[in-house]
Formats: structure tokens, C-alpha cells, sequence
């Protein structure tokens, strides 16, 4: 299994991560390796098999619900504490749309 | 309070001690702090230290003291907290970039929850990027060395909490483990580490790796005081919804029962490929299980082979989804971009680390258009298959016991250039993610280079008072 460039810089930009032509390569190199092995998987009759998405325990269906009861949330202080840029009680980001 | 002192503290001698009046909890945190910070740059343990919220909390413990009340479970206990555990006030960073001056606004209820039992925050642990690797050489702060051996890993992902332990730096620590950042840094430093069920404890404040298979568990010297700890913080918890109400049982007097005709399940599949030098320690450990009275026989876990490869498709789709929120907008810093776009992509790129990029990258591809089926269906439904092996062997045992991992602490370097060999040192431990069981890993013996090795311990779900007696009986018949 090998993964071309093409391909793992289609994937990076479904990620949202920039990779410099460098990462592309290496990267083009470990996924293929590491894809490689997981095919394994295909060897294997699943046909059937339930896919498990959670660790199943033997509770009742609204076990995990909590009481619905109002709190005070984090301030808006507190919330835009660690923002690289805000201003005016919002985050700021690069402008989105052109006017 | 001398260095032999302060190594040999546990819960219990800190407990008669502060009764005593031996000394105040201010005074066994001003030396603990004092002994960490001294001893930290040989191993870089502790990314952070948290010498006021640690004094706060002996204050409170020594307030106590002075008004005749009884000590709470945890009194005086010195602790340090993986950095992928938020702590209010207290910077947070995931052994990462993109977090190097996150300061969260509140705490993870694991954290809540051993504070009001009196332990003493003395900081934050180094750990491998958002818990992503097995060595902790991926953390952004520099790799964390292993006590026992400096030129060797301390394990990974959750190594600065062992090595801390191991080195006497704290008393106990807090780690998570997603796939074996427990167990496996535990037996590397020759300590006591502890994942429990999944839902066992909540995973409110601990930053999400993969939500379905994220654990925090504790870190001790001996058994009694990792069963404290997960003692004081077990339970529902309404701010995780994956939090379980199943009661919790009481660790310290279950574990003291004997093991005598406790039936113990060997899996061929745990045998197969591990080095001799673990293989010789491992079943010299069973022997000693045999002669307590334990009945041992083979089982099989026939789906073991798969694990590795279901793992890595369902943590890292889990994961690329996680990981999403790391774009720029709310955490610390961003380059400077021209539109929206670039801002996350820039931000992601110059702040994530190879081994976090490759798992974003891995489980945004097995979720992408057309491969969805193929890998991540597919995955979970090999991990059914994973967690019904479990079920049945303990239809036949009571519990499973196996090496925590193929080899011993390897050198610092030594896999950093391989991803698959560095993945293949969990294949042990995440079948315990995969299916959700306890499972810990307590010392048994050294490898004749005089590496530590760890026996591991798996039960049924909740289940975790067998594995605590089994681990204890075991501890307290090989102790001088």
C-alpha cells in the first residue's frame, strides 16, 4: 500500500494542517507502512459483527442523563482568557468575507 | 525531612506522621517541593511546579490537624498531574506547542476530587504530545529520561508521571492512558500503574485524545496507595456522561483477601514474540502466583493479532476528530495569516508535532469519502470481536496475567525513527482500551541488564478489586 503525494496532500487539506514538502514525503512513507500493516484486517470475516463504537456496560438507557438543572457558565472573561486576539467580548479572527 | 525520608513516603507513613505530629502537611510540602525541584533537570519529570496551590493545600490539611478532625484519605499526599489533566489556574499544555501557555479556567473532576481529599499539587508532568506515543519523546518540552536507567525512555505516553514516581519527585501521580500510556511507563520505571474500566473514573478535564478509549488512572510506589488513589476518585460523575454508577467497591480491604484458588488465564497470544529475558521474569512471576494458591491454565484471546491495526484506525479517527478544535481561535498563539483558511492550516502546521500530525493525517484518511466502511467500520467491528474474547476467557478465569510489554525501557532514540516498531511496544495493552477492562501493571522482576519488567493484571469490567488482590497478594510475597 503506498499513499502518493497527491493523495496525502488532498488528506492534509481535509485536516486543515500545512505540510511542508518535506512532511509530504515522510509522511507518503509512514502512512503507506502503516497502512500497509492494517490491511491485515481485511483477512478477517466480520461479517455480521456488530461494530462497537463505545465500551457497552449493562445500564438502562438514560443512566448517563443528569439532572437538568442551571448553572452559572464560564464568564466571558474566562472564556476569551487564552485567545490569541479578541476584542469587544469576541474572538477575533482574519477577515472572512470581503466587502 | 531527609532525602531516605522523603523516598520511602507513602500514604499511609504520611498519614501516621501528620497524627504524630512528626511533621506539618506545610513542612512535607516545602521539602517534597524543594526534593522535586532539586531533582527534576535529570529526568524533566515536571513541566510546571505549583508550589501555591500545593501550600494552599497543606494549609487546609494542617488546619485539620489543628481543629482535631479527622484526616481525610489523602491528607498531606504529595501529587503530580499529567499535563493532559486541566488544572484551574495552572498551565496546561499537552506537552504541545499549541497549549505552551494554555491556563485553564477550571478543573478536571480527577483533580477536584483527590484535592478534597487533601493531596498536594506539586505540578504538571511531562508527557508525550496530547498523549500520542510510548516513549514520551514527542513531547514539544524536551523527552522525559527514565530514573532507573537516564540514557533509556521512561514509556510512554504518561512518562514524566512514572519517572516522577519512580524517582521520588512525588508520592503518587495522576496519567492517562488511551492504549497502554499507563501500564507500559509503569513497568519501564518499575512502579505500580492503574487503568481502571472505562467510565470508572470521569474523564471531565482530561483533554480528549480518543474519547472511547481515554483513561486517567494513578501511579504509586506499591499497590495500596495506587488503590487509594483511584479509591478517592472512582465514581459517577454528572460532567461525563461515560461516567458509570456502578458502585464502587472498597480497594483496601478486598485486596487483602487471599488469592488461594483464584483461577488465572494465561493468553498464548501474550507469549508469542516476547523476548526471552521478559518471558523467564514473567513466568517466574506465575509460579509465584502458583504457589499462593492460584490456579493457572492456558486461554486464548484468538483476535489479539488484530488489535494493533483496529487500534491505530479507531484512535486516530477519534483523534483527527478531537483534534479539530486546535485551530487558532481560542488557544494561545496563531501565526500571522491573511484569511481564515491559512490561519488554521498555519496554526496547525507550525504547532503540532510529526507524530500528532501522522495520527490526524492516518484517522482523517480511514474516515475520509470511500474509505469510511473499509477502515473505521470495519475496526469497530474487529474490536467486538476483541472485547468478546475477553468475555469468554473470563467465562474460564477470574482474571488474565501477561507481560506489559515485549521489551524492557529501550535507548532514548532508538525507535524514534519508525513509527510502526514504536506502536508495536503497546501491543499488549491496548487490547485493555479496546475492550474497556481493568487492567495495571505492577513490578515483578529486572531484566539482566537490571531493567525493570511488569506483570500485567486483567479483570472484568468493574471488576477491579481481584485485580488490586491479586497484584497486592503478589507485591507482599515478593517484598523483603
Amino acid at each position: 500500500m503506498t499513499l502518493s503525494d497527491q493523495e496525502v496532500r488532498y488528506v492534509a487539506d481535509l485536516a486543515n494542517l500545512r505540510l511542508s514538502d518535506e512532511e509530504v514525503s515522510r509522511m507518503s512513507h509512514d502512512l503507506g507502512q502503516i497502512l500497509t500493516h492494517i490491511e491485515q484486517l481485511n483477512s478477517l470475516n466480520t461479517e455480521g459483527v456488530e461494530p462497537m463504537a463505545q465500551v457497552l456496560f449493562n445500564a438502562g438507557e438514560t443512566a448517563t442523563l443528569r439532572p437538568d438543572v442551571p448553572h452559572t457558565p464560564l464568564s466571558n472573561e474566562e472564556a476569551l482568557a487564552n485567545a490569541p486576539a479578541s476584542g469587544a467580548g469576541y474572538f477575533k479572527v482574519p477577515k472572512v468575507i470581503e466587502r | 525531612m531527609s532525602t531516605p525520608e522523603i523516598l520511602s513516603l507513602t500514604i499511609g507513613n504520611i498519614r501516621t506522621g501528620l497524627a504524630s505530629k512528626s511533621f506539618s502537611a506545610r513542612e512535607l510540602a516545602e521539602a517534597a517541593l524543594g526534593f522535586a525541584q532539586k531533582e527534576n533537570p535529570s529526568t524533566n519529570a515536571y513541566l510546571t511546579f505549583s508550589p501555591e496551590r500545593a501550600l494552599t493545600a497543606a494549609a487546609k490539611v494542617d488546619q485539620q490537624i489543628a481543629e482535631g478532625a479527622k484526616l481525610s484519605a489523602l491528607a498531606g499526599v504529595p501529587l503530580g498531574v499529567k499535563d493532559v489533566i486541566v488544572t484551574k489556574g495552572i498551565r496546561t499544555t499537552c506537552g504541545s506547542r499549541m497549549l505552551e501557555h494554555y491556563i485553564p479556567p477550571y478543573d478536571a473532576t480527577a483533580v477536584t476530587r483527590l484535592e478534597t481529599q487533601g493531596a498536594m499539587i506539586l505540578g504538571k508532568l511531562n508527557c508525550d504530545e496530547f498523549a500520542m506515543g510510548s516513549s514520551n519523546e514527542n513531547s514539544a518540552f524536551g523527552p522525559v529520561r527514565n530514573p532507573r536507567a537516564l540514557d533509556r525512555v521512561p514509556g510512554g505516553s504518561s512518562g514524566g508521571s512514572a519517572a516522577a514516581v519512580a524517582q521520588g519527585t512525588a508520592v503518587v501521580s495522576l496519567g492517562s492512558d488511551t492504549g497502554g500510556s499507563i501500564r507500559q511507563p509503569a513497568s519501564f520505571c518499575g512502579i505500580v500503574g492503574v487503568t481502571p474500566t472505562y467510565g470508572r473514573v470521569s474523564r471531565y478535564g482530561l483533554v480528549a485524545f480518543a474519547s472511547s478509549l481515554d483513561h486517567i488512572g494513578p501511579f504509586a510506589r506499591n499497590v495500596e496507595d495506587a488503590a487509594a488513589v483511584l479509591q478517592a476518585m472512582a465514581g459517577r460523575d454528572t460532567l461525563d456522561s461515560t461516567s458509570a454508577a456502578a458502585p464502587v467497591d472498597d480497594y483496601a480491604t478486598q485486596m487483602k483477601q487471599s488469592v488461594k484458588g483464584l483461577k488465572l488465564g494465561l493468553p498464548k497470544e501474550y507469549f508469542e514474540g516476547l523476548n526471552s529475558e521478559t518471558a523467564d521474569v514473567i513466568h517466574a512471576a506465575v509460579k509465584q502466583l502458583e504457589s499462593l494458591g492460584c490456579e493457572v491454565r492456558e486461554v486464548s484471546l484468538p483476535n489479539t493479532q488484530y488489535a494493533l491495526s483496529c487500534y491505530y484506525i479507531i484512535a486516530t479517527a477519534e483523534a483527527s476528530s478531537n483534534l479539530a478544535r486546535y485551530d487558532g481561535v481560542r488557544y494561545t498563539s496563531r501565526p500571522d495569516s491573511n484569511t481564515l483558511s491559512d490561519m488554521y492550516r498555519n496554526t496547525r502546521g507550525a504547532n503540532f508535532g510529526a507524530e500528532v500530525k501522522r495520527r490526524i493525517m492516518l484517522g482523517t484518511y480511514v474516515l475520509s469519502a470511500g474509505y469510511y466502511d473499509a477502515y473505521y467500520r470495519k475496526a469497530q467491528q474487529v474490536r467486538t470481536l476483541i472485547a468478546q474474547d475477553f468475555t469468554a476467557a473470563f467465562e474460564q478465569v477470574d482474571a488474565l496475567i501477561t507481560p506489559v510489554s515485549p521489551f524492557p525501557a529501550f535507548k532514548i532514540g532508538a525507535k524514534v525513527d519508525d513509527p510502526l516498531a514504536m506502536y508495536l511496544s503497546d501491543v499488549y495493552t491496548l487490547t485493555g482500551d479496546l475492550a474497556g477492562v481493568p487492567c495495571m501493571s505492577v513490578p515483578c522482576g529486572e531484566s539482566p541488564e537490571g531493567l525493570p519488567i511488569g506483570l500485567q493484571i486483567f479483570t472484568k469490567h468493574f471488576d477491579e478489586s481481584t485485580m488490586f488482590r491479586i497484584a497486592y497478594n503478589y507485591e507482599q510475597s515478593t517484598t523483603r
